[in-house]
């Protein structure tokens, strides 16, 4: 057998005399898996270095997003707010991920990753600000509930196309190397989106330019309605990061500890030797993929109670309640109080007012244009002669 | 002051900008040590090291999904996609990414940083895929700047202008004029303005605009119209987006009449822009339909590339047809 290296073609094979075709299973990329539903830890698995303050901030996080989730899909139902959607049963995934980064690290999310975005200190009125779109929006009421953003907390604002944060992600990451930036970036997107030529560019580029990047897949098995079996045969998303040349990772994504540890030693790899790593977390969708979606037209009730029985959240707080660090009791008090603050926050964020009509022209560009100013004017002038059709803005200028 | 060629002014301009800032950075397919296929970045990988002018592996929108990134953390991304006709894979990245980045935020992040740069337009037997000039796909897209220079030294100008500016820019640069356009450039630093057009030369009959490498063959014909006796106000816009709708308006409402050319079809094309506009603001002045003087509504062609071209002799008419309505 002759080993055949160093050629113009990059590939490092044994030659062999008989045709061999390789599997797409040959790797055979098992699940990390630390915690039991009963909150007890597998034989053989370790828990990792979580001190108290931080485990109760993964639960605080968690619970924040699903009381949040419960709450809002319900006042999209009244009509209150046009469009939501939930992060149930994946609440795990994006919390304990974002917990072992450091809070500079960029995350650019997908949409479904408002845990992260929690974890970081993303406030509830600022989450009811954007979702209502009022004049308190960070992103002045331009985009759909949900695309949150924040500069401060180094978290990218969200976009409606799939995948395009993923070859945005390597590049950030590459200019956080540039600039010998002690940080890593950490790019969410769902199995579905891995489907998008933007993975494809997105882990090949950071591979090839060495960028200090995670890739977190959340392989939840749906995208909208299309299961991941008909999204692709191969095994998963993570064997896809070894053919790029980087190292990969699958894991529980109903186990926190999992995720979390997972998490923590993919940004090690990452920032020390400057090089992306992949990770794809195995949960389930459990709610409707958008306030605009129903999933009894593609999948079963009895499928959805199965995975029911796999919450990520149960699971993490028996594991608290097991150490010692959660008291029920005062959980549920907390719990009530939190989904009380919710409903008031959101009735607050309602009545404000919606942007003014001058950030209409705004951020188009670094400076308003001439003609975008004189379609503003010309906006105005039409809006004094019919101010009934233009409840929001008639009366708030000049 | 030195005499060059385009290639050769906006390699200078690369290489005062990354000279001047470390944020610069030039990435695309073979950019790299090879310095590009056309050489447009030559040596400054050597000057500058790998880490700041790189190859990319082949994926526009990757390079331009790549470049996002970095210009949101503040870089100054000079991207360059090794022909315009190859943009389109980019266009996502470009059209939903790029030219949203600071609206959708509400200025929480922006990729103004980012410069494309891209060779486009025909007259080199270039047939579909080598000859495209696809400005008015992107003059559709609010948020991006579009700029086409000339001669080497609008190219130099305008590219450190981009460079400069807080806007995303696509730079699109004739290279049919590559190297066949030679001439006197300002060996320092220095900028022209984005957004604002030039009069190459005032004139009374008839306003002649163009832009890019169609300025040599607008030139042409009107050197033969003013053998006519036809006294012509030749216009480089220069900008496509956003364009200086002030020089154009103030000079047909002097000339009453416009011929507008370019090398991309007719329907859709951006000349369509450009004569809804002045109509609207010169309607009581015009003495002459606009006239649009453009490539046909087909793919680009090879072996009839020279019909296709709207030439000289073709905005020569148009120039005597509008005199003559």
């Amino acid at each position: 057998m002759n080993n055949a290296t160093n050629n113009p073609s990059n590939t490092t094979t044994n030659i062999v005399h008989q045709a061999e075709f390789t599997d797409t299973h040959a790797l055979n990329i098992p699940t990390l898996s630390i915690l039991q539903e009963d909150g007890t830890l597998f034989a053989g698995a370790a828990s990792p270095s979580l001190d108290r303050a931080t485990a109760l901030k993964i639960y605080d996080s968690m619970v924040f997003i699903r009381i949040l989730d419960e709450r809002m899909l319900a006042a999209q139902r009244q009509g209150r707010v046009s469009f939501y959607m939930q992060c149930l049963g994946e609440e795990a995934t994006t919390v304990a991920s974002a917990a072992a980064l450091d809070p500079k690290d960029m995350i650019m999310a997908q949409y479904r990753e408002q845990g992260a975005l929690h974890y970081r200190g993303f406030s509830l009125t600022q989450f009811m600000n954007q979702l209502l779109s009022n004049d308190q929006d960070l992103g002045k009421g331009r985009q759909m509930p949900v695309h949150y953003g924040s500069h401060d907390l180094h978290f990218m604002t969200i976009s409606s196309p799939l995948g395009t944060q993923i070859p945005q992600a390597s590049g950030y990451a590459y200019g956080q190397k540039l600039r010998g930036l002690p940080n890593i970036s950490l790019c969410y997107f769902g199995e579905g989106a891995a489907s998008e030529g933007d993975f494809h560019a997105g882990l090949n580029m950071a591979a090839v330019l060495r960028a200090p990047v995670i890739f977190f897949c959340r392989n939840n098995g749906y995208a909208i309605s299309t299961p991941a079996n008909e999204q692709f045969v191969g095994d998963g998303i993570a064997c896809r990061g070894v053919g790029y040349g980087m190292q990969a990772i699958r894991v529980d994504g109903a186990d926190a500890l999992a995720v979390y540890e997972a998490t923590r030693l993919a940004r090690k790899l990452a920032l020390e030797q400057q090089k992306p790593v992949l990770i794809e977390a195995i949960a389930y969708r459990l709610g409707a993929h958008s306030s605009s979606d129903d999933p009894s037209g593609y999948r079963s009730r009895e499928e959805e109670a199965r995975f029911r029985q796999q919450d990520p959240i149960a699971r993490y707080k028996c594991w608290l309640k097991r150490k010692g660090w959660l008291d029920e009791a005062a959980d549920q008090i907390a719990c009530d109080a939190l989904r009380q603050e919710v409903l008031d926050a959101l009735k607050v964020a309602e009545k404000r007012a919606k942007p003014h009509i001058d950030t209409l022209i705004g951020d188009v560009y670094a400076e308003p244009t001439a003609a975008l100013k004189a379609q503003l004017e010309q906006l105005k002038s039409h809006i004094r002669q019919y101010p009934d059709a233009y409840p929001l803005s008639a009366g708030r200028f000049e | 002051m030195a005499e060059m060629n385009m290639l050769q002014a906006i390699n200078q301009a690369l290489d005062l900008a990354m000279a001047q800032d470390d944020n610069v950075v030039c990435l695309g397919e073979d950019v790299g040590h090879f310095g590009g296929v056309f050489r447009a970045t030559s040596q400054l990988q050597e000057k500058y090291g790998q880490n700041r002018c790189f190859n990319t592996p082949l994926t526009e929108q990757g390079i331009i999904g790549f470049a996002n990134g970095m210009a949101a953390l503040g870089l100054k991304p000079v991207a360059e996609i090794q022909f315009a006709d190859y943009i389109y894979p980019a266009f996502d990245q470009i059209v939903n990414e790029t030219a949203k980045y600071r609206y959708r935020s509400g200025n929480e992040f922006n990729v103004g940083g980012l410069v494309i740069r891209t060779p486009y337009g025909g007259g080199i037997a270039g047939g579909h895929y080598h000859s495209q000039s696809p400005e008015a796909y992107f003059a559709h897209t609010p948020g991006l700047k579009v700029v086409i220079p000339r001669n080497p030294a609008q190219a130099k100008g305008l590219l450190l202008g981009a460079i400069a500016c807080p806007d995303p820019v696509l730079f699109m640069e004739p290279k049919r004029l590559y190297r066949a356009s030679v001439g006197e450039v300002d060996e320092a630093y220095y900028e022209l303005p984005l957004g604002e057009a030039e009069i190459i030369q005032a004139g009374t009959d008839v306003t002649v605009l163009a832009w890019g490498a169609q300025m040599e063959v607008v030139a042409k014909a009107v050197a033969l119209a003013e053998q006519e006796g036809v006294s012509c106000e030749l216009i480089d816009l220069r900008s496509i987006l956003p364009w200086d709708q002030a020089t154009v308006i103030d000079s047909v409402l002097k000339t009453g009449r416009l011929v507008v050319s370019h090398e991309a079809p007719l329907t859709g094309g951006f000349a369509g822009e450009i004569a809804a506009t002045v109509q609207q603001h010169c309607f009581l002045y015009l003495e002459s339909p606009i006239a649009r003087v453009c490539g046909l509504d087909t793919p680009y062609p090879l072996a009839l590339e020279k019909e296709y071209m709207a030439d000289h002799l073709k905005v020569f008419t148009a120039i005597v047809d509008a005199c003559n309505f």
